[in-house]
């Protein structure tokens, strides 16, 4: 549903929320502890300071327009690719797996960037989605000049450091 | 006909359909029952809105509605299994587009671990921090 309604392809993904309820940094990769950063590169103490210092109202958010600048808008194909999930996670719910797999292929097709989709399905096709065909798909993406998360430019934690 | 299943969302309903080719015929009181969508003079319909249909003889034939069509008229990505008789309505990227440009946060609701219901809206006025996880 989040990644419906947000344009999320990857987790992990945040968004900040302000109390008006508008989008005032969107779809950023960030982490709450450095367990993986020796795969990701990601520092979660970047984010966690930007992030305490716009709860406690030192720094701002986003810009509006920084905001429409980096705000990712799903296009047709994703949209596609996500009923394609949709209609293969029902199919997988009633145990026509077999079907089920030819509609989350389609959408890792049509969405080769989406990860929920792509390693999202994998529990349910039966792959270990930490295991060698994950790590075959990451490689082949990576090694493409793609990259697996793509964090925004990190304005807050310049603006607090 | 035989029994066609539509995924709307979280909801899946039968409707009563046929074949031609690949392309799937809904019986239009199974399309109101289970979509809540009818069309009449011109215009596809439900509760709250109408849209208007630029071509009407092209969504429906022998009195029975095109689910392509359907999908179309109303914007919506569509998945269609043929073979297992089931499709997915899914959402409309001008929509979601929409929404996102306008930099509101889409509301949503999702149980937690104990089953409780909790909603984006219930936290207005006060700042979020939404983080979508997964244990994998």
């Amino acid at each position: 549903m989040l990644a419906d309604l947000y344009n999320v392809v990857n987790v992990p993904t945040i968004f900040w929320i302000d109390e008006r309820g508008r989008i005032v940094r969107p779809n950023d990769v960030a982490f709450g502890t450095d367990t993986f950063k020796h795969i990701t590169g990601l520092e979660s103490a970047r984010h966690l300071t930007a992030l305490r210092a716009w709860v406690r109202g030192e720094t701002p958010a986003l810009s509006a327009e920084d905001v429409k600048r980096h705000q990712p808008l799903p296009t047709a194909a994703d949209q596609q690719a996500r009923a394609e999930f949709g209609l293969g996670q029902w199919l997988w719910a009633q145990g026509r797996t077999a079907a089920a797999e030819r509609h989350f292929v389609r959408g890792g097709e049509l969405a080769p960037h989406d990860f929920t989709i792509r390693r999202g399905t994998m529990p349910m096709r039966n792959i270990d989605p930490m295991g060698p065909q994950f790590r075959e798909m990451l490689q082949a993406w990576v090694g493409g000049g793609q990259p697996y998360y793509r964090p925004l430019p990190d304005t807050a934690a310049k603006q607090t450091s | 006909m035989e029994a066609f299943t539509i995924i709307d969302g979280d909801k899946a309903a039968a409707v009563n359909a046929r074949r031609d080719g690949d392309h799937v015929w809904l019986d239009p009181a199974g399309v109101k029952d289970a979509l809540g969508w009818e069309i009449h003079d011109g215009l596809l319909c439900n509760d709250s809105m109408c849209i208007p249909l630029d071509n009407e003889a092209s969504l429906v034939r022998d009195g029975a509605i095109g689910l392509a069509g359907l999908a179309a008229a109303m914007d919506r990505a569509l998945a269609v299994d043929l073979d297992e008789r089931a499709a997915f309505l899914g959402g409309s990227a001008r929509e979601r587009s929409q929404a996102l440009a306008a930099q509101q946060a889409p509301d949503f609701a999702l149980p937690d671990l104990a089953g409780r219901t909790h909603t984006l809206g219930e936290h207005r006025g006060k700042k979020v921090l939404l983080v979508a996880w997964a244990s994998w």
